[in-house]
């Protein structure tokens, strides 16, 4: 266990100068940004809007696009970037010549990129919430400080994290097998423009795919809260999908520790 | 402990594919010796340390290290060496001094050591600066130094004084020396050229082809050479035919005939031979080969 801390120690001390690091931060705050300057120069557009349509359009702009490509790509992006730093620096064979357990090297790393992925999801829910109260500071014809979308807010982002650990652990084995970035972000991209294909088809199995699930789950929170006479905004955490995603995960991060456990280092 | 094995493999053989790559090999190291391992490039040097660092796994058990079973103790074997194989695993991101740092957090080492080993490997004045940018000899120093971070009694050093200019080799030597003398260590350093770890080494395995061809101290090698006549006439390439049409192994190397010895009488035949041919011969002696030499007699078919 204390292999297991202080290689996760490590992973945050190597990379905290990276981009691998910073991405994480950097790319939620940026789009907010961007998008709140296409809100703020728009704004006679969507005043007149109820508070809470304002906050649906408001947190629709980024939701569409991460449930589709955003979370895949930098899924596939940080993943890449954490084990990369071993490739390039032809640390694994150094790294597996300490004497500390094989599984805790594997391991800090998998769950440094998960939680990489959830503080990059996190920080997303953050800076929206935080830019809308921002636009209704600077515009105070904005009515986003009269309804309270925290909470569902955060529980649909909880939900796309808990719908992206599949991919993030397929991308893991994928970046951790190959040295160069076009392997696995040419086979992610493709998984991933697939899965939006089925997901958007409607397709009965796309459940399966685990690249599909951001949007399944997207589309899933939508379906629900749209389906409700009561007009209460709920839906389930847990669906089909998202079950899939955490089997694939687990199943992906026993292989990926086999293959570590196995391989020669050339 | 003096005398204790400290790396043992019996009869160690390793494929790649249809590929054989080691073919029985027995090494013995010491306790206290700088080992040196040599051989040409793909003679199966990293394949040996790798497998003594458990990076590729042996099928049986015969690899000892600390008179224990590697694939039985490796967590406690590992926290005994300390290793640099082919080029140095920097971070070339960080400075030399957080390289130190992460891999002493890794070791659960205090960072007073990361100050000690940048002393020791003449680092302090760089250590701030980032390790992708420094020389090559720089790098090497700082792969020493993080093998050396845990103070481990074995090091397993893998061509480290490839790329590095003559004073880098000496910088090298000294630190080596210092180690075993002052500090108890036990050194395995692997190198396909023998001038570059001659004069650090005290005991010597050739391999070649994946076979283990020679072992043991740098004297028993010196004694392992064979004595040659060396001789020198005003045409090289006349007089060796000569030699060899009356069946006498003669070589030309660089400037000087050489056959192998054995009686003094044998000698003074050649000369006659030389002499009633009307060859002038300018010197003829008894010499044996150096190291070098031996090596590249050992190593070359």
């Amino acid at each position: 266990m204390q292999g297991f801390l202080l290689s996760l120690q490590s992973e945050f001390y190597k990379t905290r100068n990276t981009l691998a690091f910073w991405s994480a931060i950097l790319f939620p705050l940026v789009l907010c940004v961007l998008i709140s300057f296409g809100f703020y120069y728009n704004s006679a557009k969507v005043i007149p809007y109820p508070a809470e349509q304002q906050w649906f359009k408001f947190s629709g702009a980024f939701l569409g696009v991460m449930g589709s490509l955003l979370i895949p790509m930098l899924v596939i992006f940080q993943t890449f970037s954490i084990n990369n730093i071993e490739h390039k620096a032809e640390m694994w064979k150094s790294l597996f010549s300490l004497p500390i357990p094989k599984w805790s090297l594997y391991s800090a790393k998998y769950l440094y990129a998960v939680f990489l992925n959830a503080l990059c999801i996190t920080l997303f829910a953050t800076f929206i919430l935080a830019s809308g109260h921002l636009l209704n500071y600077l515009i105070p014809e904005f009515k986003f400080n009269q309804y309270d979308i925290s909470s569902l807010l955060f529980k649909m982002h909880l939900k796309l994290f808990l719908a992206s650990t599949g991919i993030l652990s397929i991308q893991f084995v994928f970046s951790l097998l190959w040295a160069d970035f076009l392997k696995p972000m040419g086979i992610g991209f493709l998984l991933t423009v697939f899965g939006i294909i089925t997901a958007n088809l409607g397709w009965e199995y796309a459940y399966t795919i685990p690249y599909a699930h951001p949007m399944l789950a997207l589309q899933n929170i939508m379906g629900q809260i749209m389906k409700r006479a009561d007009q209460q905004r709920i839906f389930n955490l847990m669906d089909k999908e998202i079950y899939v995603s955490l089997i694939v995960a687990g199943v992906a991060f026993i292989i990926g520790y086999i293959i570590i456990n196995r391989r020669n280092i050339k | 402990m003096p005398g204790e094995l400290i790396i043992e493999t019996r009869d160690l053989s390793y494929v790649f594919g249809d590929q054989k790559v080691l073919d029985q090999i027995s090494l013995k190291v010491r306790a206290g010796s700088i080992y040196g391992f040599l051989g040409p490039n793909g003679a199966g040097k990293t394949t040996t340390i790798k497998i003594l660092l458990n990076l590729l796994k042996s099928s049986e058990q015969n690899v000892f290290l600390f008179e224990e079973e590697l694939n039985k103790s490796r967590i406690r074997i590992l926290s005994k060496i300390g290793s640099l194989i082919e080029q140095p695993a920097i971070y070339a991101h960080l400075s030399g001094r957080e390289n130190l740092i992460n891999r002493g957090r890794l070791l659960k080492l205090p960072t007073k050591r990361v100050d000690e080993i940048l002393e020791l490997v003449d680092l302090t004045e760089n250590s701030g600066k980032k390790a992708g940018k420094y020389s090559l000899g720089m790098k090497q120093r700082l792969g020493i130094g993080l093998a050396l971070l845990s103070d481990p009694p074995l090091l397993i050093l893998d061509e480290p004084t490839n790329g590095l200019d003559p004073n880098g080799i000496i910088e090298v030597r000294h630190l080596l020396q210092k180690l075993v003398k002052e500090h108890g260590k036990t050194v395995f350093i692997s190198s396909h050229l023998l001038s570059e770890v001659e004069k650090m080494i005290t005991h010597v395995g050739i391999i070649n082809r994946g076979k283990l061809l020679f072992q043991g101290t740098l004297e028993e090698l010196h004694n392992a050479s064979k004595s040659q006549i060396v001789l020198i006439t005003n045409d090289l390439a006349e007089s060796a035919n000569l030699l060899k049409r009356s069946g006498y192994q003669a070589d030309i190397v660089s400037d000087k005939i050489c056959l192998p010895y054995t009686t003094l009488e044998n000698v003074a035949a050649i000369n006659t031979l030389l002499v009633n041919n009307k060859h002038k011969v300018y010197s003829i002696g008894q010499s044996k080969q150096n190291l070098e030499e031996l090596f590249l007699s050992i190593t070359q078919p």
